[in-house]
This record gives C-alpha cells, sequence and structure tokens, in this order.
C-alpha cells in the first residue's frame, strides 16, 4: 500500500484559495489526488476548484471525512493551523510552510503529544505515492512508480534522487520530504521505520543534510533491526562552514557530531551505502538491488 | 540575527534581568562622558571599556594597530582616553574573527561589577538554546564561568548541568530553584538567582531567541546576580512580530556581498573558493558545493535562487558571484519541477547577455521538465555557455573547468 497518502486519502487544503494553496492544490487534482474540499477562515460555504470551502478544520472533516491536511498557511498563522487540524482529529498533516518560529513549533511539538496526528514537516515540499497521490508541491512526473523508498530533508534534492532512480531503471513507492526545519514533525528514522514496514518497498534513499541528529539517530536503528533492506544514504553539506546557516533554518553545524563528514562515517559503519557525491545515488541504488 | 553585548543588555532590562549598565559609545568624548556618568550614577570607582564586535575572545584578543585588548578596565580618565582611542576604528582579533579581524565602530563603557563585600565573588555560566533532539527549549549552567563551555565540556562534562523547560509556558519555580541550588546559592544571592533566571527565560522566549548566552553570569561581592557579558541570537523566522528589532541589525558586521545578495531575495553565503554557483534549493545547492569539491574545484558560495529562478534572479545572481575575482567557473543547477527548465534557460540567456562581458566558464545543468528544450536553447544560442542534463555530466564539465 506504500505509505502515509494513497488513493482512498481524502485531503483537504488549509489556505485553500491564497495563491499557493489554488496552484497547488491545482496541480494536485491534476496528479489524480483525492482532494475533498479546503479551509479558507471566514469564506465558508464557497466553492473553490469545484470543491466546498469551510471555515474550519472541524467542519471540513464533519462533511467530506477528510483524514489529510496540507497546509499553505503564512508563517505567522502555520503553527495555528497545524494545532486546528490536530484537534479536529486529522491523521497526517503535512505543512508546507517556510519561516515559521521556532518557538511556535516547541508548542506544536508539545501540542501533538498523546494525539493520533502525524505532522511532515514543515518547511517540506510533501508527500507522493507515485501514480497515485500526491500531497504535496513536487513535480508529480519525476516520481516514476516503483519500489524504492524516498526519506529526505530537502526539496529539489528529493526530485534529483527520484530522477536518478528513475533513470537506473527504477521507480519510487512514496517520497517523504520531511523538512529542513530544527523541529519537524516527522523524524528520518520515523520514515524510515515505515519503510521497513511497507511490503511494497525493497530499498529505500536516506538524504540527510548537516546539523541535528536525526541521521545518526535512523542509522542506529537500522542497523539494531538488522538491515532489512539496503539503504543508500547522502548527507548535503560536506563542504558547509560551521556555525553557518546554510538556507535552511536547520541546516547549520554546531559540534563535532553534525557535520557531513561524522553523519556519513556513522551512517558507513552502520551498513547504509553513502555516496559522498549526489550524481551517484541512481546509480549506487541500481548496483546494489542488482538491476 | 546576532545583537551587540549593548543592544542585548537593553533588551535584557526591558524583563527586568539585571546587566552590568553602561553606555555605547562611537567617539572618545563620548566615552568620557559616559565615564563621568557611571560614576555618579553608580558609584562604580572604574569603568570596563568592551569593543563592540559580534564575536567572542574579546577580553584575550587584541586591536591590531595598538596592541590593546579589546576589553580594558580603565581607573582614570585618563586611561578612558587612551584605550577608547586605541580600540574605536581599530581591528580586533579574537580567536573567533580569525585573522582579519573586526573593525571596532563602537565601545561598551560599564560600569565595575568587580567591587569588595561582604561575600566572595563568584562567576559562573548560563545559557538557553533549543534542543533538537526533543523540540524543548534547555536551559545550559555550569559553576565554571567567565571561560570557555566547549572547554568545560571537554575537561569537567559533570560541572554542567541542563534543565528542560515544559513547553508549556514559563520556567516552574522548582526548576529555577534547581538551578541556583546547583550552582551552590544561598541567602540573598539565592533569591536573586531564582528571580534572574525566571525573567531571563522570559525575555529568551518573549524577543523569540534562537541562543541566548550569559557568560560570566556573576555575583557581585553584594550578593547581586548580574549578567556581565551577554551573547544574544534571534530567530530571523520571528522578525515579522517584533519589528521595533529590526533596526538593531548591524550590517557593517555582515559579508557586504550577503547583505547585496539579500536585496534581492537571494539566500547566499560567501565562501572562499574557485567555482560559484547558483541552485534551486537548499539542500541541492549544498549538494551542488559538495559535487564541485569532488570535481576538483573549491565552492566559491553557497546560493539557493529559490523557486522562481527567471532572468532577474539568475542576472543578480551572477552580478553578485562575479564580484569575487577568484572565481574561475560558474555552475548553474536547477531542477526544473513546477518551473519549467527552457523558460529557466531564457533567463540565463537574457541575463549573459544583458552582463555583457563574462569572460569565465559558465556551465549550465537544467533538468527536469522541458530540459532537452532548454539543453537545446542553450547550445544554439552562440554563447560561451556549456549545458549539461544529468549532474554527473555537469560534474565531468566542472572538472574539465578547473584542470
Amino acid at each position: 500500500m506504500a505509505v502515509l497518502v494513497n488513493k482512498d486519502s481524502k485531503i483537504l487544503v488549509q489556505g485553500f484559495t491564497g495563491t499557493e494553496g489554488t496552484f497547488h492544490a491545482t496541480q494536485m487534482i491534476e496528479y489524480g489526488t483525492n482532494v475533498v474540499g479546503g479551509v479558507t477562515p471566514g469564506k465558508g460555504g464557497a466553492t473553490h476548484l469545484e470543491r466546498p470551502v469551510f471555515n474550519t478544520v472541524a467542519d471540513c472533516v464533519k462533511q467530506t471525512g477528510a483524514n489529510v491536511s496540507i497546509i499553505f498557511v503564512p508563517p505567522a498563522f502555520a503553527a495555528d493551523a497545524i494545532m486546528e487540524a490536530a484537534d479536529a482529529g486529522i491523521e497526517l498533516v503535512v505543512c508546507i510552510t517556510e519561516g515559521i518560529p521556532v518557538q511556535d513549533m516547541v508548542a506544536v511539538k508539545n501540542f501533538l503529544q498523546g494525539t493520533n496526528t502525524r505532522l511532515i514537516g514543515p518547511n517540506c515540499p510533501g508527500v507522493i505515492t507515485a501514480d497515485a497521490c500526491k500531497v504535496g508541491i513536487m513535480p508529480g512526473f519525476v516520481f516514476k512508480k516503483g519500489r524504492v523508498g524516498i526519506v529526505s530533508k530537502s526539496g529539489t534534492l528529493t526530485y534529483e534522487a527520484a530522477d536518478q532512480v528513475a533513470k537506473a531503471g527504477l521507480g519510487i513507492s512514496t517520497a517523504i520530504g520531511i523538512g529542513g526545519d530544527p523541529i519537524i514533525g516527522t523524524t528520518t528514522k520515523e520514515a524510515v521505520e515505515l519503510f521497513m514496514q511497507d511490503d511494497e518497498t525493497d530499498a529505500i534513499v536516506m538524504i540527510g543534510e548537516i546539523g541535528g541528529g536525526m541521521e545518526a539517530e535512523a542509522a542506529r536503528w537500522i542497523k539494531e533491526q538488522g538491515n532489512k533492506k539496503p539503504v543508500v544514504g547522502f548527507i548535503a553539506g560536506q563542504t558547509a562552514p560551521p556555525g553557518r546557516r546554510m538556507g535552511h533554518a536547520g541546516a547549520i553545524v554546531g559540534g563535532a557530531d553534525d557535520t557531513a563528514e561524522a553523519k556519513m562515517k556513522i551512517m558507513s559503519e552502520c551498513g547504509i551505502s553513502v555516496v559522498s557525491s549526489p550524481a551517484d545515488i541512481g546509480k549506487t541504488m541500481a548496483e546494489i538491488i542488482g538491476k | 540575527m546576532n545583537l551587540h553585548e549593548y543592544q542585548a543588555k537593553e533588551l535584557l532590562k526591558k524583563y527586568n534581568v539585571p546587566v552590568q549598565e553602561g553606555y555605547a559609545c562611537s567617539s572618545v568624548q563620548e566615552a568620557e562622558e559616559a565615564y563621568r556618568k557611571i560614576k555618579t550614577d553608580t558609584g562604580s570607582k572604574f569603568a570596563v571599556i568592551k569593543a563592540q564586535i559580534h564575536a567572542g575572545g574579546r577580553g584575550k584578543g587584541a586591536i591590531k594597530e595598538t596592541g590593546i585588548n579589546g576589553v580594558k578596565v580603565a581607573k582614570s580618565l585618563e586611561e578612558v582616553e587612551e584605550y577608547a582611542k586605541g580600540i574605536l576604528g581599530g581591528t580586533l582579533v579574537t580567536i573567533q574573527t580569525g585573522p582579519a579581524g573586526k573593525v571596532v565602530n563602537k565601545i561598551f563603557v560599564a560600569q565595575d561589577m568587580y567591587y569588595d563585600g561582604p561575600s566572595e565573588r563568584q562567576e559562573f555560566y548560563l545559557s538557553i538554546l533549543l534542543d533538537r533532539s526533543n523540540g524543548q527549549n534547555v536551559i545550559m549552567y555550569s559553576t565554571e564561568g567567565g571561560m570557555s563551555i566547549e572547554d568545560v565540556a571537554h575537561e569537567t562534562p559533570e560541572k554542567i548541568f541542563k534543565e528542560w523547560v515544559h513547553p508549556s509556558g514559563r520556567l516552574l519555580g522548582f526548576q529555577a530553584r534547581k538551578i541556583a541550588f546547583n550552582l551552590g546559592l544561598t541567602g540573598t544571592a539565592f533569591k536573586n538567582c531564582v528571580k534572574f533566571v525566571t525573567s531571563l527565560y522570559d525575555a529568551y522566549v518573549g524577543l523569540d531567541c534562537s541562543m541566548l548566552e550569559i557568560n560570566p553570569l556573576f555575583k557581585a561581592a553584594d550578593d547581586k546576580i548580574i549578567a556581565v557579558d551577554c551573547k544574544m541570537n534571534l530567530d530571523d523566522n520571528a522578525m515579522m512580530r517584533h519589528a521595533d528589532l529590526a533596526s538593531l541589525r548591524d550590517v557593517t558586521e555582515e559579508d557586504p556581498t550577503e547583505v547585496e545578495a539579500g536585496k534581492y531575495n537571494l539566500n547566499f553565503v560567501k565562501l572562499d573558493g574557485n567555482v560559484g554557483c547558483m541552485v534551486n534549493g537548499a539542500g541541492l545547492a549544498m549538494a551542488t558545493m559538495d559535487m564541485i569539491k569532488l570535481s576538483g574545484g573549491e565552492p566559491a558560495n553557497f546560493l539557493d535562487v529559490g523557486g522562481t529562478a527567471n532572468a532577474q534572479t539568475v542576472e543578480a545572481g551572477f552580478k553578485i558571484i562575479m564580484k569575487d575575482p577568484a572565481v574561475k567557473a560558474i555552475l548553474i543547477n536547477i531542477f526544473g519541477g513546477i518551473v519549467r527548465c527552457d523558460r529557466v534557460a531564457a533567463g540565463v540567456i537574457d541575463a549573459y547577455k544583458n552582463m555583457g562581458n563574462i569572460n569565465i566558464p559558465i556551465i549550465v545543468r537544467l533538468q527536469g521538465t522541458n530540459a532537452e528544450e532548454a539543453k537545446k536553447l542553450i547550445d544554439e544560442s552562440g554563447l560561451k555557455v556549456q549545458s549539461a542534463i544529468l549532474l554527473s555530466e555537469a560534474a565531468d564539465l566542472v572538472k574539465k573547468a578547473v584542470a
């Protein structure tokens, strides 16, 4: 069934009638995603892209049975939007918004404790299950259907990896862009865990970057579990200077443990096939699964 | 956004955090006035002259031109004049600035806190920051103040304490008391410390700090608890709700090219290499830098042009990268998803023509929607631009360019 989203997922869009929301919701619908409605406070009762608009997430859930939300709300209001979705019982919230203040995310993380909501992002490209459901802003055509799962902190690097995998004669089950912020909802390890349990995924591409300890945590977990599926890993930022924020709010080397070099070493030691050049991701994956 | 010590202290005062008082001065005359005021206002016998730059290690660092340290205790008006003259306008070199140093435009003339009194003076360390592993704020503190916390962590890690703050709101009373107890404080100093830490946490949250460090956190001989130095870093993402703090940005502390890039909404970081790059997306930009290095070059910059790579942004990117004479080649790496590659290619061609004289090799790698059409546009433009579709092809072209 791939992971997180599929043909049966019912998607609602928060920030539905805004420029970003409108553009990407249109693209999602064209891809074949089951978008059931949207939320824009104050515009409830209207129709947008031939779908109903609601004032609150709770109303939308009640009327449409939506179980997945994608958020295109400006940074100042995005944390509130995530918590509203969780409060309405949404199972999967995908937050695309970039630039949310980190203290807002401290509050969100706390709010989500004990709920049944999984958050993907923020500051991410979203989630796509090839040929079934796109909940994000990625170019759908790049993700040829296949049996490789991708987990990545970066948007365009995810597209790059998916493209290389396709050119190597393979394809993608689901790709999860987990986001580049210091606090994100779903960690690398949690995303890898989903793929390890998925019977439509044979191998995993794991793309990380400098800053934080999520890749090391995922690598150690993979080893503990006995390396059940092959994993190809890449860490962006081998040439990044310490102490400088490289675009993503979370991409900053703080100490000795979160450099690209340190992460690549741990990943190698845990049995992951680490590539030092981003150009080798697809090729290496093909070699490993004997294609 | 980084703040100067004097700016951070002004902000802390609004949250009732006791700080070493002083005045920011840009001239010797101002420094002398500040000295007089401090003497009458606080009864301080001496004044401390502190260079204001965005880097630590000021006390041990020295001004290149005069040899005077970045932090000095002045015991007379003459000494205030001597030190102010010797520091202002000079280039301060510390372990954190690198050999080039940083020009000192302002000094902070402050009260001397190291006066005698009934109890012992003590220096502690305290900082508040985000613990990324659990998404909570953590207060890190130590009895070993006044020195580098990295050294303490290395030599005596048992002397560093951590208190994670529950994200539901303020620092809880028992947590503040625990911190004061662990620092070994009693009586009035204990009470002052509890108040200090509680107010400091309010300031951290209220100002949307990404890091707040007090080193030393000082216990004076009369049991006052004071922030003698302060390093404050504000969350850039939160500036939208702190319009009043935007004016505190000191662009003279930043790389001029980076400031320029910011005007075009380009995310740029200057590096020391010889191959410039222009990429869409932060992760791919870092990966492209890595690939340049693996191809035998050194990245000259990080540059994320974002989702809209058009003629304007590409031209701005060209101009900014080419300010650096060390750049021997430029690699443009765009993965066109929603943005079509042929549009990006047209933008690159326009920008190239507008620039007129580009005499270094330009390598353009466009992949994604309409990549083939884009390559054709570039190849038929008659410009000295090399094109690639696969990332590995781009890497080979970089290899040739730097060979």
